[in-house]
C-alpha cells in the first residue's frame, strides 16, 4: 500500500518536472520572440505575438504545480507523515512552495517576466532532488515524531520560498540598475517593471514573511525544548537561522528607520538571503549538530 | 599663521552624553545588529565545548598550537565569550536607550487628541469634494466610531486618526526581545542541567552524586534539587526491519516523589519528556550494557555487574572496557558488544541489526597496570594498554565463560541503558512569553498603517487624508468612506 503511493509520488514528481520543462521552454520562447519583434525603437515590445505562448507557459506552470502538489501529497501518504522528513522532501516541497508563491503573486502583480527564472529554479531544484538527494520513502526517526514538525518546518519552507523570490527580485534590481547606468535596457528587459517597483516589491515580500520566519524560529525553539531539553543551544542550524533573522531585521531597520533604498538595500537583502541558502545547503550536507539526522 | 580649529570642549558629563547618544543612534544599533550575526558565525564552523566537547579535544590533539591560540580567542566557547557578550550587551543597551524614550513619547501621543482639521483640505492628498446633503457629519461620526478612529470634532469638521498600533506593536516587539534576554539570564542563574546513565531495572535517586555530569546556574544550590526517585522499569526500542532506522523509543518508569507514598507510573519518549515540578526529564540516548562476572584463579568473584558500552553505529555495535583493579596483576578487558552478531572478515564480527537477536561479546584480555593511580583522568570506555600485555582473545555467547591465565570471565547477559537529561529551566516561560509578544508586536507594526482622515461639511463636503510613511491603502479606504457618505453601495 505505502509502496504503491511512493511509486505514484515518484511518477507525479517526474511528470511535474516534464511539465515544468515545457513551461520553461514556453517562457524562453516568449522572451526570445518578444526580443525579436520590437514595434519601434524605444517603446515596449509587441506582446500580441507572444501572448499565446505566455499563456501556455503560465498554464503549464499551474499544471506542473498541481502535479507536484499531488506528488508531494502522495509522498506524505506513503510515509504516513508530513512530506518533509529529509532533504529530498524539503526540496520538492520547497519547489512547490516557491512556484506556489510565484503563482499567488501573479494574481496580484504582472510578474510573468519572472516566469523564466522561476521555472528554471524549480527545474533545477526538482532535478537535484531526484538525482542527488533521493531517498526511499520511510517513516520518521523518533526525534522527528512531533506535531511541531508540521508547524516548524512548513513555516520555514514557506519563509524560504518567499525569501528566495525577494532575492531574485533584488538581484534583478541590481542587474538592471547597472544596465540603466550605462544606457538603455536591452529589448528583452524592457518588459520588466521599473526599478522603483522592483525595489518596493522585494521589500514588501520580506516585510510580509519576516514575522513568519520569526514564528518558525520560535516554533523550532519550543520543539527543541521538548525534544532536546533546551530551547536554544547554538546548534549550527539554529545559529544560522538566528543569523538570517538578524540580517533581515537589519534590512528592515535600514529601510524603515534609516531610509535605505535601491542598491544598498538590495545588497543587504541578497546578503540576508544568502545566509538562508547557506543554512539549507551547508548545514544540511556538511554540517554537524542535531539537525543533521535527516539522512540528507 | 594658521587658524586653529575650535573644538567644542567636552567635560566628562558632555563626553558621557555624547557616548550615550552615539550608542543609542540607529546607525550604531544597526551595526551592532549585523555584528551579532557575524559574531555568531565562527561558533557554527568551529566545534563548541558546550555542544561537542569530544570534537574540541580532538582539535587539541590534532593541532595543539593552533587550538591553544583559538582557545585564547574563545573560539571554542563563542557564545559565552567576552567579545560575543560585549556585542549583545551593547546591542541591548542601545535598544533600551532607543525604545524607552520612544515609549514615553508614544504614551503621550496616544493620549493626545488628533490635530485640528487643516484649513485648506484641497491641498492634501486624496481630496474629494461634492455638494452636501446635510447628514454627512452624522454618517461620518458613526463610520469613524465603527472603525475605531480617535476623533476630534469642532465647527462642522471631524479630524480622525488611527493606526497607533503600529508604534505600539513596534515598541512591544523590542520590549519582548528584552524579555527573552531576561528569561535566558534567569535560566542561566537559577537553572540546572544534569545527565545520568541509568540501567533498565535500576533506580535513580535524585542527588548530586547520582549524576555523570551536572551543571548549575550561579545562584542554584544543592538544596534546590527536588527529592525524587525513579526506577527505569522497561525500555522498548523499535526499528525498521529493512533499514535499521529507529522508529520509536519508549521508556516506562516508576516515580516516587518526596512526601508521597504512591508510586506513579510514567512514560518518557523522545519528544515527550516527563515533568516533575520544575524539572523535566528527557530521554536522550540508549545502548547496551553487557553483564559479566570476573573470577580470580581461586574462583572468587573480583567483579560482577553490567558495564555501560557506547554505541558506535546504527546497528549498535558498542565498545567498552571492563577494569578489574583489585586483581593482582590488574586485569582489563576491551570489548565489543554485538547485538545481532554476523561474521565480518575485517573486524572479526559486526552487528546486522540494533536489536539483541544474536548477542555476542568479543573480548581482548589484558594483564598488567591499568594506570588508574597515575592521576591522569581516564575514559571509562577505554584502557591505556601501554603498561599491559594481551593474554587472550575470545568471543562469548550469553552464558559462556572464558578461562585465561589467572582467572575467568562469564558473559551473563545484557541489560539496556538509557541516558536521561534532567533540566530545570525556570526562565523559559519568560522567554516564551517574550517570543509570543514579539510576534504579535511584529504583526501589529508591519500590518497597521498610521493615517488621518478629515471631513468638513459646509455647503460642500470635503474629505482628505494623510498616511504616515506614505503607506499604501489609504486611497481605497477614503474611496469607500466617500461612497458611504454619498449613499452609494
Amino acid at each position: 500500500m505505502s509502496r504503491s503511493w511512493a511509486y505514484a509520488s515518484n511518477y507525479l514528481v517526474y511528470s511535474a518536472m516534464a511539465v515544468y520543462a515545457i513551461s520553461f521552454i514556453a517562457h524562453a520562447i516568449e522572451t526570445a520572440w518578444a526580443v525579436k519583434v520590437p514595434t519601434d525603437k524605444n517603446t515596449t515590445l509587441d506582446y500580441k505575438r507572444t501572448e499565446k505562448v505566455a499563456r501556455i507557459a503560465t498554464a503549464m506552470m499551474i499544471l506542473g504545480f498541481f502535479l507536484l502538489f499531488a506528488g508531494v501529497i502522495a509522498r506524505g501518504i506513503s510515509a504516513g507523515r508530513v512530506p518533509w522528513g529529509n532533504m529530498y522532501e524539503f526540496s520538492i516541497t520547497g519547489a512547490l512552495a516557491f512556484s506556489g508563491a510565484y503563482l499567488l503573486a501573479l494574481r496580484k502583480f504582472d510578474l510573468r517576466w519572472l516566469g523564466l527564472l522561476v521555472s528554471v529554479s524549480v527545474l533545477l531544484t526538482i532535478g537535484t532532488a531526484i538525482t542527488v538527494l533521493y531517498v526511499p520513502s520511510a517513516p520518521l526517526v523518533p526525534a522527528l515524531k512531533s506535531e511541531w514538525l508540521v508547524i516548524h518546518v512548513s513555516a520555514a519552507i514557506i519563509s524560504g520560498g518567499v525569501f528566495l523570490l525577494s532575492n531574485v527580485i533584488a538581484a534583478a534590481y541590481l542587474y538592471l540598475d547597472r544596465v540603466e547606468e550605462k544606457g538603455e535596457r536591452p529589448q528583452w528587459a524592457k518588459r520588466l517593471p521599473d526599478l522603483e517597483t522592483l525595489d518596493q516589491l522585494s521589500y514588501r515580500l520580506v516585510a510580509f514573511v519576516f514575522p513568519l520566519w520569526t514564528f518558525s524560529v520560535i516554533a523550532g525553539a519550543i520543539w527543541a525544548e521538548s525534544a532536546w531539553g533546551r530551547y536554544w543551544g547554538w546548534d549550527p542550524k539554529e545559529t544560522w537561522a538566528f543569523i538570517t533573522w538578524v540580517a533581515y531585521a537589519a534590512y528592515l531597520h535600514a529601510r524603515v528607520t534609516i531610509g535605505w533604498r535601491g542598491r544598498r538595500a538590495a545588497w543587504l537583502c541578497l546578503f540576508a538571503g544568502s545566509t538562508f541558502l547557506f543554512n539549507y545547503i551547508y548545514v544540511n550536507i556538511w554540517g554537524t549538530g542535531k539537525h543533521t539526522y535527516s539522512g540528507l | 599663521m594658521s587658524e586653529q580649529i575650535q573644538l567644542p570642549e567636552l567635560d566628562s558629563v558632555g563626553l558621557l552624553r555624547y557616548a550615550w547618544r552615539q550608542l543609542t543612534s540607529m546607525r550604531t544599533a544597526l551595526i551592532l545588529l549585523l555584528l551579532v550575526g557575524i559574531a555568531a558565525i565562527p561558533g557554527s564552523l568551529v566545534p563548541q565545548r558546550t555542544q561537542n566537547p569530544l570534537q574540541v579535544s580532538q582539535y587539541f590533539k590534532d593541532s595543539p598550537d593552533l587550538a591553544r591560540w583559538m582557545d585564547r580567542f574563545y573560539l571554542f566557547d563563542v557564545y559565552g565569550s567576552p567579545w560575543f557578550s560585549a556585542i549583545y550587551i551593547l546591542l541591548f543597551i542601545s535598544l533600551i536607550g532607543c525604545v524607552l524614550p520612544r515609549t514615553f513619547e508614544h504614551f503621550k501621543a496616544a493620549r493626545a487628541l488628533p490635530p485640528v482639521t487643516p484649513k485648506n483640505l484641497s491641498r492634501l492628498e486624496h481630496h474629494h469634494s461634492w455638494s452636501a446633503k446635510g447628514n454627512e457629519l452624522d454618517l461620518a461620526r458613526a463610520w469613524f466610531k465603527s472603525k475605531r478612529f480617535r476623533v476630534l470634532e469642532a465647527n462642522g469638521t471631524i479630524s480622525a486618526e488611527k493606526g497607533f498600533a503600529r508604534e505600539t506593536g513596534n515598541l512591544f516587539f523590542h520590549l519582548a526581545l528584552i524579555l527573552i534576554l531576561l528569561g535566558i539570564s534567569f535560566s542561566s542563574l537559577f537553572g540546572m542541567r544534569g545527565e545520568a546513565i541509568v540501567n533498565v531495572g535500576e533506580r535513580f535517586v535524585n542527588t548530586p552524586t547520582s549524576y555523570d555530569t551536572l551543571t548549575y546556574g550561579k545562584l542554584y544550590r544543592d538544596s534546590n534539587i527536588p527529592a525524587f526517585m525513579l526506577i527505569a522499569d522497561k525500555f522498548v526500542a523499535q526499528y525498521n526491519v529493512e533499514t535499521s532506522a529507529p522508529e520509536d523509543y519508549t521508556l516506562n518508569v516508576s516515580l516516587l516523589r518526596e512526601g508521597s507514598k504512591r508510586v506513579e507510573k510514567k512514560v518518557i519518549k523522545v519528544n515527550k519528556p516527563m515533568t516533575i515540578g520544575t524539572t523535566r526529564v528527557y530521554l536522550q540516548a540508549n545502548g547496551y550494557a553487557p553483564v559479566v562476572t570476573v573470577r580470580d584463579s581461586r574462583g572468587d568473584v573480583a567483579f560482577q555487574g553490567p558495564v555501560t558500552f557506547l554505541p558506535q553505529d546504527a546497528n549498535l555495535r558498542s565498545i567498552g572496557a571492563i577494569k578489574v583493579p583489585d586483581a593482582d596483576p590488574q586485569i582489563g578487558f576491551l570489548g565489543s558488544f554485538l547485538p545481532t552478531y554476523v561474521r565480518d572478515g575485517v573486524n572479526g564480527g559486526a552487528s546486522a541489526f540494533p536489536k539483541a537477536l544474536n548477542p555476542r561479546l568479543l573480548l581482548s584480555v589484558w594483564s598488567g597496570d591499568l594506570g588508574l593511580d597515575s592521576g591522569i583522568p581516564q575514559s571509562v570506555y577505554r584502557i591505556d594498554t601501554t603498561e599491559m600485555r594481551q593474554i587472550g582473545l575470545k568471543g562469548l555467547k550469553p552464558g559462556e565463560s572464558y578461562v585465561y591465565e589467572g582467572g575467568s570471565i562469564t558473559f551473563e547477559g545484557y541489560v539496556q541503558w538509557v541516558n536521561l537529561n534532567f533540566v530545570a529551566d525556570p526562565g523559559k516561560h519568560l522567554a516564551l512569553l517574550g517570543g509570543i509578544v514579539a510576534i504579535l508586536g511584529l504583526l501589529a507594526s508591519l500590518f497597521t498603517r498610521r493615517r488621518r482622515i478629515w471631513i468638513r461639511v459646509g455647503e460642500d463636503v470635503e474629505v482628505a487624508g494623510l498616511a504616515k510613511n506614505a503607506a499604501p491603502g489609504l486611497e481605497i479606504e477614503i474611496q469607500s468612506f466617500v461612497k458611504m457618505l454619498k449613499g452609494e453601495k
